[in-house]
């Protein structure tokens, strides 16, 4: 039987090379004629080609992140593509805006992805991190039980709402952890005027999915990224009390991403050249679009930044910076 | 367990949340870990220990105290310890380890060896000292009389190896931090072990996953047990 089949084939091949031998006599000249020019170009190049093949294919990349970016699945789910493109890996490893950063200070990670404004700025400065991209941004949101004992809910203002909370003494849940939730919640508190402390205030050092947990069985309120607290409604009794920028709220409970390379002058291992075809990647309209379809429980969790006709100088600089007061 | 309550937990193993793969490259990756761990463990903690059984020197009661502190030291600060050896700016930082599971093995190793050492070694002095003496009556060499007393401890040196691996796959401290606790971006384990996978389970308040995972892991270290007590077993009959 397969020998029928073969002997069909063989036909059937014959009656079409007449069919289109004239194309195929073409097509045959017309590769000849590549054969021919790659030959002459890869004879010019011969002395690079080694360097050219080697590229960047077959490394891999450590990227040290938050939980947020990590815990929701937005990684996992936009690296294939980069992985493939390039044919590299990344070794994501999730563990809070301060902890990626200290790992990125010590040379373990070649490119870091958070969202301090503040670290990532003094992370700069002190010559640790070039390069830096606005990358996507969502927001905060305070949360709370339904009967909500404070009275925040609809309040206008994040300050206003956690002065609230401090006067009422309500139960209130903080990561203190020195992520950058927490870093965000303490320059709350900061902006407010208030000093968090007594019972009714507890640091748990955990994740925001525990303190989610945590804030969920105290009856507590807390501060969230809009991302993981959407991946986790279903599982609590908490709702959303004081609405971050996206839904109208206040400016200052947005939540900004950024990515930096690790500067190869201060961290010699550093892949330099891998971290900035991620950046380059990331920041690049479709991975931007990969970011914006990205939904969880039907809900967009990342907003993109990075792709903008009017670029914002003040990304790729420490915030406040200018020339002018560097070089005095 | 019973092979129903096996089916059941398998059953509900394939109707995880998890992508395909995910849960066999944990385990895969955990048992490597481990494993390795304490076989280096055990062929580095035994001799120190027939050293420690057989002969009396200057200090020993020192580096018994050692041993047994050792025995509770906490893995987080073990992975703290091994983070500054294996980190860019640590003493081996140019061999590049830091989230790689060479690390991993290196603190486990930390780990598991005071408990093998201290256990082998109480197993060995706990050797009655006829069978010393009858081994010495019959003419035995030193060699003779440490391997008939290694023999009589073989049930205290296997339950100190197992002790050892007790240890070291269920710790989370040092394996976090020195191994970062990766998968790729398709859901296959590079660093990351069961309990390192149960942490970031209840990182993101997911319990009942946590929970299951909890599960597969108490499996595996009584698998591990069986086949360890089942291997002495035999072992002894083909004497």
């Amino acid at each position: 039987m397969s020998k029928q089949r073969s002997q069909s084939t063989a036909d059937s091949a014959a009656g079409a090379s007449g069919k289109t031998s004239r194309r195929a006599f073409l097509g045959t000249v017309a590769a000849a004629g590549v054969a021919g020019f790659a030959g002459c170009s890869g004879l010019s190049a011969s002395g690079q080609s080694d360097a050219e093949q080697a590229g960047v294919a077959g490394e891999t990349l450590t990227l040290t992140t938050t939980t947020s970016t990590y815990d929701t699945g937005l990684l996992d789910e936009i690296h294939t593509d980069f992985e493939e493109m390039y044919g590299v890996t990344v070794d994501a490893v999730a563990q809070g805006t301060g902890a990626a950063l200290e790992s990125a200070r010590n040379g373990d990670s070649d490119v870091v992805m958070v969202h301090a404004r503040g670290l990532e700025d003094e992370f700069m400065r002190n010559g640790y991190g070039i390069n830096r991209r606005d990358l996507m941004f969502n927001d905060f949101v305070i949360v709370g039980p339904e009967d909500d004992p404070a009275g925040i809910q609809g309040m206008d203002s994040a300050t206003g709402a956690l002065t609230t909370i401090a006067e009422a003494e309500s139960a209130f849940v903080s990561r203190g952890d020195n992520s950058g939730t927490h870093t965000k919640e303490l320059n709350l508190w900061e902006a407010a005027g208030a000093e968090p402390g007594g019972d009714w205030y507890q640091e748990t050092g955990t994740g925001m999915g525990e303190a989610l947990n945590i804030a969920n069985q105290q009856g507590a309120y807390t501060l969230s990224d809009r991302g993981t607290f959407i991946s986790q409604r279903s599982e609590i009794d908490l709702t959303i009390l004081v609405q971050g920028p996206i839904e109208g709220g206040p400016e200052i409970l947005s939540n900004p991403y950024g990515i930096l390379a690790v500067n190869p002058g201060v961290h010699e291992n550093a892949n330099y050249d891998l971290a900035m075809a991620y950046i380059g990647w990331i920041t690049s309209p479709g991975a931007q679009d990969a970011i914006s379809n990205y939904q969880m429980n039907g809900e967009q969790l990342f907003f993109p930044e990075a792709v903008s006709e009017d670029p914002n100088f003040q990304q790729y600089v420490p915030e406040g910076w200018s020339s002018g007061s560097e070089s005095e | 367990m019973t092979p129903e309550a096996v089916f059941q937990v398998l059953q509900t193993l394939a109707d995880l949340p998890f992508r395909e793969g995910y849960v066999r490259s944990i385990i895969y990756v955990s048992l490597y870990v481990s494993g390795t761990a304490v076989v280096l463990s055990t062929l580095f903690s035994i001799p120190v220990a027939i050293v420690m059984g057989f002969t009396d020197f200057p200090g020993k009661q020192l580096v018994k105290s050692i041993i047994n502190t050792g025995m509770g030291f906490p893995s987080v600060v073990v992975g703290l310890l091994v983070l500054f050896l294996v980190s860019n700016q640590g003493p081996l930082g140019s061999l590049e380890l830091i989230f790689t599971t060479e690390a991993m093995i290196i603190s486990q190793f930390v780990l598991a060896t005071p408990p093998i050492t201290a256990i082998s070694l109480a197993a060995i002095t706990g050797v009655s000292e006829n069978v010393r003496d009858a081994a010495r009556a019959l003419g035995g060499t030193r060699l003779d009389v440490a391997l008939v007393v290694i023999k009589e401890a073989r049930y205290g040196i296997a339950t100190a190896i197992l002790a050892g691996f007790g240890r070291a796959i269920s710790e989370v401290g040092s394996v976090l931090i020195v191994g970062g606790n990766i998968t790729s971006a398709s859901g296959i384990s590079k660093t990351r072990t069961l309990t390192t996978a149960i942490q970031l389970e209840a990182r993101q308040g997911q319990y009942d996953t946590a929970m299951i995972l909890g599960a597969v892991l108490l499996a595996l270290v009584l698998t591990v047990n069986a086949v360890v007590v089942r291997f002495g077993d035999e072992r002894s009959m083909n004497r």
